[in-house]
């Protein structure tokens, strides 16, 4: 079973050179410590950020420099600064190559939900809405299952939808899972030590696997 | 050159009624008016529908105005940092109106570029989508959104000249230029307020058409939400 950086390992291998990434909060971006080397990338933080670079040195720190997740960053040479609106303008028109974010429920047919929990304060989708119903590529970072032991992959969300038929990729802490265009998860790896029946039996939504499948490699 | 300079903040906001929708630029504390704020809390302004991506904290920017129940309704994409927010809303003092953070940009764009509406594919299907005309192009479905109207929009930057020509520095440019475009009146408080000439007017990013009244801010707190380091190996 990975942790959560293992998780943001295994997805840093889907990251191929010359894409243009977006990183939502949490996992997604745990991933940024991962990029295998000798890849170009560039990550673009939708406050109006291509080029995002690592967090500052104390007193390098500056207000005016935040990603989208409020933190203080830095820009590596060849980025650039644009308002909110060209911002989306790339994410829309899809010259973002891929979308890497978390989700709270991930249904057999690709529908995402992780805006909102019904009874409970609803924070906002920021720009989680935009990015699904645009990107072409998506890789959903979550935990297959809660503390209780029940699946977040399911035949359908049970809470309010951020978008739907979108997620073409799923990696949790048990396995890496496509999502087939006809509906279902479709098992690709096991994490390390985890079998398919045990996924099979974390997995509420509808799910295809080999009798063989391989274990990550998480090198 | 027509010159948009107000002696200060207290002029530039004094036809700010009560009522009145705002448009606030910024995105958390980066970026925000702070002069304006200040001067609307100051004011005592009432019942005002705020645009603004967020609601700012407890104790500063719009979260000043919260505190003060001077704001009727929020449309923003992400109001999270703020308890008197939560209170505000849970008991039913506060109407919010969440959107997706692109939808606000982009109506925010539309309204500064004289279109009526757009259309966007985020929040096709969701309960976003609701009371909403949806049109498929191209195999795809959109909702159509409409250009904000908003009485003022209320923005931020770095320089600016007396004409009213806008420089943003660094993220802060956020919504700030979006917003310039948007407002009936537009009102923009800088850091660096120089005469007509000094700014290239290749490096403009809002040009003064846009903007009608400017002035010089002072004592920018800057606020920072999230400070993140890293550490020296």
């Amino acid at each position: 079973m990975l942790d959560k950086n293992g998780i943001a390992k295994r997805i840093a291998k889907e990251i191929k050179d010359g894409y243009y990434v977006n990183l939502g909060i949490g996992i997604p971006t745990l991933v940024a410590n991962y990029i295998p080397s000798g890849i170009n990338i560039v990550l673009q933080s939708e406050n109006g950020l291509l080029g995002m670079g690592p967090f500052p040195y104390d007193g390098e720190e500056d207000a005016d420099l935040i990603n989208a997740g409020k933190q203080t960053i830095t820009t590596v040479p060849g980025s650039s600064i644009f308002d909110s609106a060209m911002s989306f303008g790339m994410i829309r028109s899809q010259k973002i190559d891929l979308t890497i974010l978390g989700a709270m429920e991930v249904s057999e047919n690709g529908d995402i939900a992780n805006w909102k929990i019904p009874g409970k304060m609803v924070k906002g989708m920021g720009g989680a809405m935009d990015l699904v119903a645009s990107a072409k590529n998506i890789i959903v970072a979550m935990q297959h299952i809660n503390k209780a032991g029940e699946s977040k992959l399911l035949p359908s969300c049970t809470l309010p939808l951020t978008g739907v038929r979108c997620i073409k990729k799923v990696v949790t802490e048990l396995a890496v899972l496509d999502i087939l265009p006809g509906g279902g998860f479709k098992l690709i790896e096991r994490a390390p030590g985890v079998s398919v029946d045990f996924i099979r039996a974390s997995t509420l939504g509808k799910l295809f696997s080999e009798n063989s499948v391989p274990e990550m490699n998480l090198d | 050159m027509i010159n948009k300079v107000v002696s200060n903040v207290k002029v530039a906001i004094q036809d700010i009624k009560d009522g009145d929708t705002l448009m606030l630029g910024g995105f958390g504390l980066c970026g925000i008016p702070e002069n304006c704020i200040a001067a609307l809390v100051e004011k005592g302004v009432m019942k005002l529908t705020c645009i603004s991506n967020n609601a700012g904290v407890d104790d500063f920017g719009i979260g000043l105005m919260l505190q003060k129940r001077q704001v009727k309704k929020m449309i923003s994409s992400y109001v999270g940092e703020n308890a008197e927010f939560e209170r505000q809303l849970l008991s039913g003092e506060l109407e919010v109106d969440l959107i997706p953070q692109g939808t606000l940009a982009t109506r925010c764009m539309a309204a500064g570029y004289g279109m009526p509406a757009i259309f966007t594919p985020a929040g096709v299907g969701t309960e976003v989508a609701e009371g909403k005309e949806v049109r498929n192009f191209n195999g795809k479905d959109y909702l159509m959104e409409y250009a904000f109207n908003a009485d003022f929009a209320i923005v931020k930057a770095w320089k600016g000249d007396t004409a009213g020509n806008l420089i943003y520095r660094s993220t802060s440019r956020n919504f700030n230029p979006v917003m310039a475009m948007a407002g009936k009146v537009t009102i923009a408080e800088v850091e660096i307020l120089v005469e007509v000439g000094e700014l290239d007017p290749d490096h403009i990013h809002t040009p003064g058409v846009y903007v009608h009244r400017i002035f010089q801010g002072s004592n920018y707190e800057k606020r920072i939400e999230q400070k993140t380091l890293s550490v020296k190996s």
